[in-house]
C-alpha cells in the first residue's frame, strides 16, 4: 500500500470526537477543490503557518458583503484552491431547519463548491467554505431562487443573531426569533451594502443567561429582562427541596442575598433581586420571571482588535419590546448614525465612546444618564459641564 | 430567472416543528433528563424532547445529508443548531427518544454537552480557510475533544465549562470570555516587503491602524517602518496592508486563558485572563495545549463548590492559589502594560500565601 499523503491529518481522524478530517475527506472523494484544500492543511500542518493569502475584493451583483474573497499561496502547488472564496449565508433565526431547506443547501453547494461547509460560523451564518470566482453568481441566483440570501461582511452591519427564545425557552422575556428577524428584513441595506466606519453586531438574548454571549460580542446587545417580581409556585418550591440544597445551592448563592428559605417557603426581597437567573435557573418549575417583561440595552461590547476588548455598557436598562419595534429600531438609528458621522475608519461604536465620552454619546442619542448605567460615580474630579449648565459672565 | 436580492433569510417560522408552533411562548419548564437530552414541558401538557450531538463543525455536504436522514427518521425531519455549533434533534414522540440516542451512538455522534458538562468548542477557521492565523482552530480542538469526551457525554463537574478557541486576536467568535480560551498568537513583528508596500498599501491607514502607534510612515521610499519596541503583534496592519506579513512559524502559538464567562448568574460577566502566555505549535495534536487545559479542568473539577464557574472559583480561592494549585509558573507577561493595566494591580495588604 502506497503510503498515505497526509500523515499528519490522518492522526486526527482517530480519537472519539467527531473528525473534521473525515468530513475533509469525504468531501476530497468527490471534489477537487477539496482534494487540494486537504493537501494545503497538510503543508500547513508541515509548515506550522497558514498558506492563504490577503482576500482580494470579490462579490456578486448589487452587493458588497457576503463573500470573503480566499487566495491560495501556493497555487502551483495547489490549482484548484488558487482561488477558494467563502459564501456566507445568513441562517434562518434560531438555527431552526426543516431537513428539506438543509438538502436543497447542499445540493447547491455541490454544484458550486468544494462540499464543506461550516454549520455555522461564529456571526451565526451557514458558511459555504470554498469557490471560484467564476461560480459566485450563479452560485448566488441558485441561493437566493432557493430562498436565502447572503449575510454581512466587512464594515457592515453583520447577520443578527438570537437564542432559540420562545421557540423553546421558559425564560424567555421577549420574543428573540421574531426581533432578530425583524431587524435583519429592516435592515437588509445595511448588511449588504457596506457603509459603516466598521463592522456593526447586533445580538439578542431573551433573558440574562445570555447564550448567544450578546454582552461580549456584539456592538448593541438586547437581554430580556423584568421589572417586576419573581413569579414563584410555593408548591414546587418545596418540591425541589428533596432533590437539591435550597439554602446552599440557591439562597447562599444568590449574588445580593434576597432570599431566605425557613424549610417550608421560600421569601424572595424582589427590591434587592438584580434577575440574575441563578435561583431561576436551578428551580425552573417553581421560578419564573415576572410579568412585566422587556429588555436592557446595552452597547460596545467587541474582540480586541483595535484597541482592547470591551463588554457593552447598559444604555437603557429597560426598553418594552413588541412589534414593529419603532422604539428600538429609532434608538440604533440614532446610535449609527451619531458612530457613522464621528467614527473613524475601523473604530467601533464601543472605541469611539471610549473616545469621545458616554456623556457626549448620551446626549447625541438624546438618551437621559441613569444610575443603572454605571458600577460607581466618576472618582476623579475632572468633571465636565455643558455650556449651559454655567452661569453667563456678568458685568 | 433572474435572482432576486435582499429576500433576507427563510422565515425561522417555517422551520419550526409543529409541536414548537403549538407551544411557541407558552414554555412552562425543562428538565435535563441525562446528560444531551432536555425535556420541555408547555402549559399545555405537551412535551419537547431536543437530542444534543456534538460536530467537529467543519462538514461536508454528506454530513449534513446523513444528519438529515437521521432527522428524518426520528424527528419528522425537524432540527437546530445551537450557538455552539451541536446539532439538536427535535421530537415530541418520547418513544423515538431512545433508539434516535441509539442510532446517534451507532454512527458515532457523542450526544451530551448539556447542564455541568463541557459542550462543544466554538473555534475559528485557523489554517482551513484564514489569511491570518497564528495556529490552527479545528485541530487543537479535535485533538483536546478526544482527550475531554467524557465531559461532553457526562455532567459531572461543579458546573458548565465553556472552552473556546481563537486561531488569532481579531477573536472571530470573541472567545474572551470563556471558562477557558485558548488563544493563537504572534511573538514577532511583521516583515515589511518595503518592494510591495508602495503598490499594494495605503500607508496613511497602515499606520492609523496600529493602536501602539508602532507604524511611521516613510514617505521617501513609500513604504513604512515598524518601531520593534512599540509592537505587540496583534497582525492588525497586516489586515490592511498584506504587504506587511506576520505569520512565523517557529514563534506563532497558543496562549491560555481561564475564568471568563458570558452569563449574568450569580456573577457579572467576565473577562477570561491569562494563565499560559505561550505554548508551540505541535501538529496533529498540540499535546502541551492538550495536557495544558486538562490539568485546569482537573484541578478546577476538584477544588471548585457546586454551580462555581471557573472563574468565580478563583475569585473566591484568588488567583495566587489558581497559579500554585495548578503549577502554572507566573512571569512577567501576566501584569497587564495595556491600556487600564493599573486597574489590575493589587492595592491592598490582602494576600495569600497557601
Amino acid at each position: 500500500m502506497a503510503n498515505s499523503e497526509t500523515p499528519l491529518l490522518d492522526e486526527l481522524e482517530k480519537g472519539k470526537w467527531p473528525s473534521f478530517v473525515k468530513d475533509l475527506k469525504q468531501a476530497a472523494g468527490k471534489n477537487p477543490m477539496a482534494r487540494d484544500l486537504i493537501h494545503q492543511l497538510e503543508l500547513s500542518y508541515k509548515d506550522r503557518i497558514g498558506h492563504w493569502k490577503h482576500g482580494g475584493i470579490v462579490g456578486v451583483k448589487g452587493y458588497g458583503s457576503g463573500v470573503i474573497g480566499r487566495y491560495s499561496d501556493r497555487p502551483d502547488l495547489f490549482p484548484n484552491v488558487q482561488a477558494f472564496h467563502t459564501m456566507r449565508v445568513n441562517h434562518p433565526t434560531g438555527w431552526f431547519y426543516k431537513t428539506d431547506t438543509l438538502r436543497k443547501l447542499c445540493d447547491i453547494w455541490d454544484k458550486h463548491g468544494s462540499g464543506l461547509t461550516n454549520m455555522h460560523g461564529s456571526t451565526g451564518d451557514a458558511i459555504l467554505l470554498g469557490t471560484t470566482t467564476d461560480h459566485l453568481q450563479s452560485c448566488y441566483d441558485d441561493l437566493s431562487n432557493a430562498g436565502f440570501d447572503l449575510g454581512g461582511s466587512g464594515s457592515a452591519l453583520r447577520t443578527p443573531s438570537a437564542c432559540v427564545g420562545p421557540a423553546r425557552c421558559e425564560w424567555a422575556c421577549i420574543d428573540s426569533l421574531d426581533l432578530c428577524y425583524n431587524l435583519t428584513m429592516t435592515y437588509q441595506d445595511q448588511m449588504h451594502r457596506p457603509m459603516f466606519p466598521y463592522k456593526f453586531k447586533i445580538k439578542i438574548s431573551a433573558c440574562a443567561n445570555d447564550c448567544v454571549a450578546a454582552i461580549a460580542r456584539s456592538d448593541l446587545s438586547v437581554i430580556g429582562t423584568w421589572k417586576d417580581d419573581i413569579q414563584v409556585d410555593q408548591k414546587e418550591v418545596l418540591a425541589y427541596a428533596s432533590s437539591i440544597n435550597i439554602q446552599k445551592e440557591v439562597c447562599d448563592l444568590c449574588p445580593t442575598r434576597c432570599m431566605e428559605w425557613n424549610g417550608k417557603e421560600l421569601k424572595i426581597y424582589d427590591e434587592d433581586c438584580t434577575r440574575c437567573m441563578h435561583c431561576i435557573n436551578l428551580m425552573p418549575k417553581a421560578l419564573r420571571p415576572g410579568k412585566e417583561r422587556g429588555a436592557s440595552i446595552l452597547v460596545g461590547g467587541k474582540a480586541p482588535i483595535v484597541r482592547g476588548a470591551l463588554l457593552s455598557w447598559v444604555i437603557v436598562p429597560f426598553i418594552k419590546l413588541e412589534p414593529p419595534y419603532d422604539e428600538l429600531k429609532n434608538l440604533i438609528e440614532r446610535i449609527q448614525d451619531w458612530w457613522d458621522e464621528n467614527a473613524k475608519s475601523r473604530e467601533r461604536l464601543g472605541e469611539l465612546i471610549q473616545r469621545l465620552g458616554m456623556r457626549v454619546f448620551l446626549k447625541a442619542v438624546d438618551l437621559p444618564a441613569v444610575p443603572q448605567m454605571v458600577k460607581a460615580p466618576r472618582t476623579n474630579p475632572y468633571v465636565f459641564f455643558w455650556p449651559e449648565d454655567l452661569k453667563k459672565e456678568v458685568k | 430567472m433572474a435572482a432576486r436580492t435582499d429576500i433576507g433569510p427563510p422565515n425561522y417560522k417555517t422551520m419550526l416543528p409543529p409541536v414548537i408552533e403549538r407551544n411557541y411562548g407558552d414554555w412552562l419548564y425543562h428538565e435535563i433528563l441525562k446528560p444531551g437530552v432536555l425535556m420541555h414541558v408547555s402549559k399545555s401538557g405537551e412535551t419537547l424532547y431536543s437530542v444534543r450531538a456534538g460536530s467537529p463543525r467543519l462538514i461536508s455536504t454528506d454530513h449534513i445529508r446523513e444528519i438529515c436522514d437521521i432527522a428524518e427518521k426520528y424527528c419528522d425531519g425537524y432540527l437546530r443548531f445551537t450557538s455552539r455549533h451541536n446539532i439538536e434533534f427535535l421530537l415530541d414522540d418520547k418513544d423515538r427518544v431512545e433508539p434516535l440516542i441509539a442510532e446517534l451512538k451507532d454512527r458515532g455522534y457523542p450526544v451530551g454537552g448539556t447542564g455541568h458538562s463541557i459542550s462543544n468548542i466554538v473555534h475559528t477557521q485557523g489554517w482551513v480557510h484564514c489569511h491570518t492565523p497564528a495556529t490552527d482552530a479545528s485541530g487543537p480542538v479535535k485533538a483536546l475533544m478526544d482527550e475531554i469526551y467524557d465531559h461532553f457525554v457526562e455532567a459531572k463537574l461543579p458546573a458548565h465549562v465553556r472552552i473556546a478557541l481563537a486561531c488569532c486576536l481579531n477573536m472571530c467568535g470573541a472567545v474572551h470570555c470563556s471558562d477557558i480560551a485558548i488563544l493563537g498568537i504572534h511573538r514577532t513583528v511583521p516583515k515589511t516587503d518595503n518592494s510591495r508596500v508602495p503598490n499594494v498599501c495605503e500607508i496613511p491607514s497602515t499606520v492609523a491602524s496600529c493602536p501602539t502607534g508602532a507604524i511611521r510612515g516613510d514617505m521617501k521610499n513609500k513604504t513604512v517602518t515598524v518601531n520593534e519596541e512599540k509592537c505587540m503583534y496583534c497582525g492588525n496592519c497586516y489586515t490592511v496592508c498584506p504587504a506587511m506579513p506576520i505569520a512565523d512559524p517557529d514563534n506563532d502559538g497558543i496562549s491560555i486563558w481561564v475564568g471568563g464567562k458570558v452569563s449574568n448568574a450569580r456573577s457579572a460577566p467576565m473577562f477570561s485572563k491569562l494563565a499560559i502566555p505561550f505554548l508551540p505549535n505541535n501538529p496533529p495534536r498540540w499535546p502541551e495545549v492538550v495536557n495544558a487545559v486538562k490539568n485546569i479542568i482537573e484541578v478546577y473539577a476538584s477544588h471548585a463548590r457546586k454551580h462555581e464557574r471557573v472563574g468565580e472559583w478563583i475569585e473566591r480561592v484568588g488567583w495566587e492559589r489558581f497559579f500554585s494549585l495548578t503549577g502554572i509558573p507566573f512571569t512577567d507577561q501576566h501584569i497587564d502594560d495595556f491600556d487600564l493595566a493599573t486597574e489590575t494591580f493589587r492595592t491592598s495588604a490582602q494576600f495569600k500565601w497557601r
